[in-house]
């Protein structure tokens, strides 16, 4: 965690702002929120049907039952006035929709990848991408420092698109989950000026 | 800051709401909210969980922060910070681009933000 000389307390004149850590099933995605937050991670609850979360039909069910899905997610205050806030998307497939909620307004989003299984990135890969307007990178979560492919092999086997870009970081070390972030600010400010990417 | 215990489902929470599972603000999960001037008088009228809300949200809060720390749904929160709005009782502080920062501006202050922080 991030820990500030100054109170963690917003100023009446605080605005906010959103980044989304998105990734497979205990890719760190709570430990990267948490290693740059400077509350405690904290948990908010969304309520809604399994029918509406696209589980089993449940038509036949006049009942429906209800459930709920957690969001991790922290806060970091980049400036007297200006709080990001950083956000974990729940981990079950079930829950896309949930994602479009959780987007909405974000200035970008990193998702996680264990290299150890890659695979699980893919449907997060692939929901930003289909997402107009959302700039995303891909960090590589290597817990051990180590990386067993090289980094353009990576980026093959995850086939995204070259401009994307892909880096290690390790989501336990404050320094590089920030640092991760600093790469996500900087290629939106690539996508802002220049219309090419736009 | 630690989650307050969590509700069971059982309680229905859109009892809560009168039934309604939409607010009629964009009321993001990172959108602040705040209580311009504490009044006691406003205090003892509002019940139950617009009270609990309008107590935490003496501090600047977020529509996220008001879910985790209450133990309330999210869908249930932007419900009650609406009504609240409309009451008067609480009021949302802007979006960036509703503020006027050009999106470029803004990332150039999250890129300096961020480039501040000492682990």
């Amino acid at each position: 965690m991030v820990y500030r000389a100054s109170s963690p307390e917003l100023s009446p004149s605080a605005i906010s702002t959103k980044m989304v850590v998105a990734g497979g099933f205990g890719a760190g995605k709570t430990t990267f929120v948490r290693s740059v937050s400077e509350i405690e991670p904290v948990t908010s609850e969304a309520l809604m049907t399994e029918a509406s979360a696209g589980a089993d039909d449940l038509s036949a069910t006049p009942d429906k039952v209800m459930t709920t899905v957690a969001m991790d997610f922290g806060r970091v205050s980049l400036d007297a006035d200006l709080a990001l806030y950083l956000f974990g998307t729940p981990g079950q497939d079930r829950f896309w929709f949930l994602w479009d909620d959780l987007i909405r307004g974000a200035l970008g989003a990193v998702v996680l990848a264990d290299p150890r299984r890659l695979a699980d990135c893919f449907p997060a890969i692939e929901y930003f991408e289909n997402v107009p307007d959302m700039p995303f990178i891909v960090a590589l979560n290597c817990f051990d420092g180590i990386l067993p492919y090289g980094i353009e092999d990576v980026r093959a086997a995850l086939a995204i698109d070259p401009e994307v870009p892909l880096l290690t970081c390790d989501a336990r070390d404050t320094a590089s989950a920030v640092y991760t972030l600093t790469e996500l600010v900087r290629y939106a400010m690539n996508l802002t000026r220049d219309p090419v990417f736009a | 800051m630690t989650s307050a215990p969590a509700r069971s489902a059982r309680v229905r929470p859109y009892a809560i709401t009168g039934g309604r599972t939409s607010s009629r603000r964009p009321l993001l999960l990172e959108t602040l909210v705040s209580v311009p001037g504490f009044d006691r008088a406003v205090y003892q009228e509002l019940v139950a969980e617009t009270r609990e809300i309008y107590v935490l949200c003496r501090a600047v809060r977020s529509i996220a922060e008001i879910s985790a720390g209450l133990g309330i749904p999210l869908g249930v929160v932007r419900v009650l910070v609406s009504d609240l709005v409309d009451e008067g009782r609480v009021r949302i502080h802007p979006s960036p681009a509703a503020a006027g920062a050009p999106e470029h501006v803004l990332l150039e202050r999250v890129l300096r933000g961020l480039q501040s922080i000492q682990p």
